[in-house]
């Protein structure tokens, strides 16, 4: 299975500044791609508009060949994002954030290390890390193909980054989810990646 | 972030007053120091029924003028906490104990009061922390609309590379490193004594992240004492002159950064495990997580994942000194 981005161009307001211009991108759901690019270079936009939160202005985001708006329900690929406290609900506790996702396994949840006694708690009664874990395993659901993990680990501990980063690539490379990586550490990238690309190299190319 | 007035001409005389005494007092006294911090919240378990959470229960931290100090800890460990209990900022249900001193005298609740926001300042961890409904300007010069205070802010925000435009933004605008680079710029708009840090580098790039830390690091160089509260060790290890490990509620160990130069100098094995998690180190990790504070063991709270633990591991483990730094565990030698 195959996620493509054409030539997509995208901006926030009509007068607004040019984020992405003309931007391609293909992988394969075998594929674990690590994306760099300073903070403003529009990573974030890139991950919403591949999840589907975002319409491009111009251009097409291709799922196995199908617009990606063209899939009903579910949406196959999930975006995690960099700051969990604002991806779950505040007023419910965050068993129900789990119950949001796609039928998740129990070897998920215990894969990434999520405490029984966190599932009565709210949101602000944990940590960023913890919530962290819970916004992964409901992006992990059964029809879930890519996931877009946007910054995922930057408010983890060392110990923590590498636990869930083990964990993730074997998940991915076991259910062959293609997985999309972004993060500023490049020795991070390297160490969990198949491929790499520098948002700024491709940028100065199109122009 | 209120935006009172009225601070006049009056009181910032007593103020330069006060400050000459303490600067006498700060040849020798570190300028925060905290023993024996505990902080414990009450929760309603079931009912009416009351419980007692400790979710710090030994800190130990010292900082002194031009100092950095980073205390460096597993997300979840209470960190943050730490900040909120400098600052007399915790939450109404939550009990503080141990003892803080700024400058060599004690920080009572009414002296946090008058000397937070101006020698002592706090960056705060996510973004939440600005008024949503407030542009980015006014929030920062706190309602100033004085000449000075706009100059200030504007070489400040040069300093950063946010363009003058971002004053008239609000905070839900801007990308997440810019944020971060808004929060930040709060703490450069008084001259202060004590920069308490807390998560400042999330989500910016390396090179702005290195660049945030270097301008902490330049006022420890100018005579404040900076206390960086962070996970990310790998960073604090470029910029910060000591390391305090924080797990579970206690630190475990004070360390230079030139002892995370080789696994042997280190002290502690929780200190040890998180050297060789740094993805230039192997990238390995040990299995477990940090205990929960309802359910910690006695004696010491890393022998549940510790390759070394023993029987004796249970009882009451002191802070020591170990080759010029301070490590609670009895196998470290």
């Amino acid at each position: 299975m195959k996620l493509e981005i054409k030539n997509v161009s995208y901006r926030y307001t009509s007068k607004g500044r040019q984020i992405l211009k003309d931007f391609s991108l293909s992988m394969e759901n075998t594929e674990r791609v690590g994306l760099t690019a300073p903070s403003g270079y529009g990573k974030t936009t890139l991950c919403q508009l591949l999840s589907g939160y975002l319409k491009p202005n111009q251009g097409e985001i291709l799922l196995d060949g199908r617009p990606l708006d063209s899939y009903q329900g579910y949406c196959p690929v999930q975006m995690v994002w960099q700051q969990p406290e604002f991806a779950v609900n505040p007023r419910l506790p965050l068993g129900e954030a789990i119950k949001e996702g796609d039928e998740i396994e129990e070897r998920v949840i215990r894969g990434l290390g999520i405490e029984p006694d966190w599932f009565g708690r709210f949101p602000t009664e944990l940590s960023g890390g913890e919530l962290q874990r819970f916004s992964l395993a409901r992006a992990l659901g059964k029809r879930t193909r890519f996931l877009i993990a946007d910054e995922i680990s930057t408010m983890l501990d060392l110990i923590t980054q590498s636990q869930i980063w083990h964990f993730l690539v074997e998940e991915v490379e076991k259910r062959q989810i293609g997985l999309i990586a972004v993060s500023h550490n490049p020795e991070l990238i390297d160490r969990v990646c198949t491929r790499k690309i520098d948002l700024r190299l491709l940028d100065e190319k199109n122009r | 972030m209120s935006g009172k007035k009225g601070n006049t001409s009056d009181s910032r005389k007593n103020r330069s007053d006060e400050q000459t005494m303490r600067d006498v007092q700060r040849e020798d006294a570190p300028v925060l120091k905290i023993e024996h911090m505990s902080i414990s919240f009450t929760q309603y378990d079931r009912g009416m029924h009351q419980t007692s959470l400790p979710v710090i229960r030994d800190l130990d931290v010292e900082v002194h003028g031009g100092e950095m100090v980073a205390v460096v800890g597993s997300s979840g460990s209470g960190k943050s906490l730490l900040a909120h209990g400098v600052m007399g900022v915790l939450p109404y249900n939550a009990d503080m104990g141990g003892r803080i001193t700024y400058c060599g005298e004690e920080l009572a609740k009414e002296r946090i009061k008058k000397l937070r926001g101006r020698e002592i300042v706090l960056v705060p961890q996510s973004i939440a922390y600005l008024n949503p409904l407030m542009k980015i300007g006014p929030q920062i010069r706190r309602g100033s609309k004085a000449t000075e205070a706009r100059k200030k802010l504007r070489g400040i925000f040069r300093r950063y590379e946010l363009d003058a435009g971002v004053e008239e933004l609000y905070p839900f605008e801007l990308s997440g490193g810019m944020n971060r680079r808004v929060l930040i710029s709060t703490a450069l708009m008084e001259e202060p004594k004590l920069v308490i840090a807390d998560e400042p580098t999330p989500g910016l790039d390396l090179a702005v992240a290195k660049r945030a830390m270097a301008h902490f690091r330049e006022l420890a160089d100018m005579g404040a004492g900076v206390l960086v509260i962070t996970h990310d060790l790998e960073l604090a290890l470029e910029v910060a002159d000591r390391i305090a490990v924080f797990y579970a509620g206690t630190t475990v160990e004070e360390a230079s950064v030139q002892d995370f130069e080789h696994e042997e100098t280190l002290r502690h094995p929780y200190t040890k495990a998180l050297w060789r998690a740094m993805p230039r180190h192997g990238f390995q990790y040990i299995e477990g997580t940090q205990p929960y504070v309802k359910n910690l063991p006695t004696g010491c709270s890393f022998a549940p994942r510790c390759p070394h633990c023993g029987a004796e591991c249970a009882g009451e483990i002191d802070y020591r000194i170990v080759r010029g730094g301070k490590v609670r565990c009895i196998r470290a030698e």
